[in-house]
């Protein structure tokens, strides 16, 4: 039995602006109500460029140009403190932005449901040709591109719904199906899109150096359903994504809990590799165009420009033990469950210290704890406050409880073992994954020793419980393939030991008979 | 303070949720109408 770890992970936004306009659950809802809102007039002047995109702190820190910490020695508000020399491409992913996605968008339609417009497929085939990742031969699939005419038709008949490049329509995602409302060409614009940014982030972990053609088995995690009309969540995305990027060895599932589905994934993935059912596992989620522009109208009457203007996306990769990568505790997993109730004390409870204990470690013996990352210059100005620090202080107190730290160390508890919220507000995008990439840099460099990733979820957003739901698991420092092969080597001793006390024991009877 | 009054409770995930509040308002005596939590991110 091997131990499982976390090998790479890559993470990935993408800009879209008029997607937000067009498509975010606030933008749609305010237009249902009312087409001419003073809302949707004000939006245009509050959306920002890609490169002011590029250059916000928190986007750098989510693709691993910066470390969390990092975010403490800029200035706030980062919007206004843009990065200097901030790179599109990071360490652990990379920034697109939306007419390229769109060009992947159209690459990744399996049913010729995608349709651009001639001029902006040859404005989008070159930029593609110039992108690190993708070759003449996947741009074929952006074909040449159809009139004008063809699509403002499709669109002007409501069979279709139109795609925008700086608020012009420059394409238009067709209707699957003419009654069936789980194929509407709404639905299908979103899953589209959830479908190409999950392929970007698996193609990501490619060019950070990983091979993803043996890649044995993908779980999605987002919180997008595909289906038609006798099987709304029929899912697999999974295998969808790993089509879309080449994975030709790979089979996959979607697993879904709102948005603690990406540490339910992880702990499904690394369950997989240490029973050995396979080697190597991807997990990954697409972004969700509905949360786009989610708090719009707090930031537009708060002054803050339009931050939430990304879909994001990851992949991280678990495999069987390389002697070095941070490995995944399954022995140390938290999870709250239907009858840990509610009280705060019961969910941290649930998801940190029931975990620590079975390891008899006290919560000060975990570096980091990656929990709701989300960025609070998003979330204060929309009166959601600092999540991730609300949830560090709830830890710190049961902490105080326990006896694990003093009353009077709960900020510096929060400081130290905490880190500033940083991911967009993508539901599950920010609960608990995003740390992983940052804590697989400095478990290798020694930095860190352990880290909790804990996710939670919603789940009475879908009127089927009241519940909500957590679970959670610990990361820790590889001790080396050393230690693996020492304990080998014990167990060969022990079989030696064995073999020469029944070679004593026969020598024994022999002298006897 | 809140005996005979009648509460909404309206908690947060990341916060108290709906529950872990009804729990305490209970013990004051006022009377409960609805309960929910709700998700702010």
């Amino acid at each position: 039995m091997t131990l499982p770890v976390v090998k790479g992970a890559s993470y990935i936004l993408v800009q879209a602006p008029s997607t937000l306009f067009q498509y975010g659950s606030t933008q749609t809802q305010t237009r249902q109500k009312d087409p001419n809102a003073e809302y949707l007039k004000q939006i245009p002047g509050h959306l920002r460029s890609f490169e002011a995109c590029v250059g916000y702190a928190p986007n750098q820190a989510y693709i691993g140009n910066l470390l969390p910490d990092e975010l403490g020695n800029i200035a706030e508000p980062w919007y206004d403190n843009p990065v200097a020399d901030a790179s599109r491409f990071g360490a652990q992913g990379e920034i697109m932005p939306e007419d390229e996605f769109l060009g992947l968008v159209k690459m990744y339609d399996s049913f010729d449901l995608v349709k651009l417009t001639q001029e902006f497929t040859e404005l989008v085939k070159a930029k593609l040709k110039i992108h690190p990742i993708f070759k003449d031969k996947d741009l074929k699939a952006l074909s040449e591109g159809v009139e004008f005419n063809e699509i403002d038709e499709l669109v002007n008949k409501h069979v279709a719904d139109g795609l925008y490049f700086e608020h012009k329509l420059i394409g238009c995602v067709k209707q699957a199906h003419d009654t069936d409302p789980n194929l509407n060409a709404h639905v299908m614009l979103e899953n589209s899109m959830t479908k190409a940014s999950g392929i970007l982030a698996l193609l990501n972990l490619g060019r950070l150096g990983y091979d993803i053609t043996d890649i044995e088995y993908v779980i999605e995690a987002s919180e997008e359903a595909c289906g038609d009309v006798n099987q709304r969540g029929g899912g697999n995305f999974a295998k969808a994504m790993a089509e879309g990027a080449g994975c030709v060895n790979a089979s996959g599932c979607d697993v879904r809990s709102f948005c603690a589905a990406p540490a339910h994934a992880l702990i499904n993935a690394a369950s997989l590799v240490k029973a050995g059912v396979y080697q190597k596992v991807a997990v990954i989620a697409g972004g969700a165009v509905a949360k786009l522009g989610m708090n719009g109208k707090d930031h537009i009457a708060k002054g803050v420009p339009l931050l939430e203007d990304c879909l994001g996306a990851f992949a991280i990769l678990i495999t069987a033990n390389d002697g070095e990568s941070p490995i995944i505790r399954t022995d140390l997993v938290g999870r709250h469950t239907v009858g840990t109730g509610s009280s705060p004390q019961a969910v941290i409870t649930s998801l940190v210290t029931d975990p620590l204990d079975r390891g008899n470690l006290k919560i000060t013996d975990i570096d980091r704890y990656s929990v709701e990352m989300q960025n609070p210059e998003i979330t204060k100005p929309a009166g959601a406050g600092n999540v991730p620090e609300a949830n560090y202080k709830m830890i710190a107190a049961l902490g105080v409880k326990r006896g694990d730290l003093e009353r009077a160390e709960i900020m510096n508890f929060v400081e130290k073992h905490g880190m500033p919220g940083y991911a967009p507000t993508q539901g599950h995008i920010p609960s608990g994954v995003p740390f992983i990439g940052p804590a697989l840099k400095l478990m290798k460099a020694g930095q860190i020793q352990r880290a909790m990733i804990i996710g939670k979820g919603s789940l009475f957003l879908g009127r089927m419980t009241n519940l909500f739901d957590g679970t959670s698991f610990v990361m820790e420092r590889n001790a080396g393939i050393i230690e693996e092969a020492a304990a080998g080597q014990d167990d060969t001793a022990l079989k030696t030991m064995v073999a020469d006390a029944m070679r004593q024991l026969a020598e024994i009877l022999l002298k006897e008979d | 303070m809140l005996k005979g009054k009648k509460v909404a409770i309206i908690g947060d995930r990341d916060g108290i949720p709906g529950p872990a509040i009804e729990e305490c308002i209970k013990t004051t005596g006022a009377e409960v109408l609805m309960t929910t939590t709700e998700c702010f991110v």
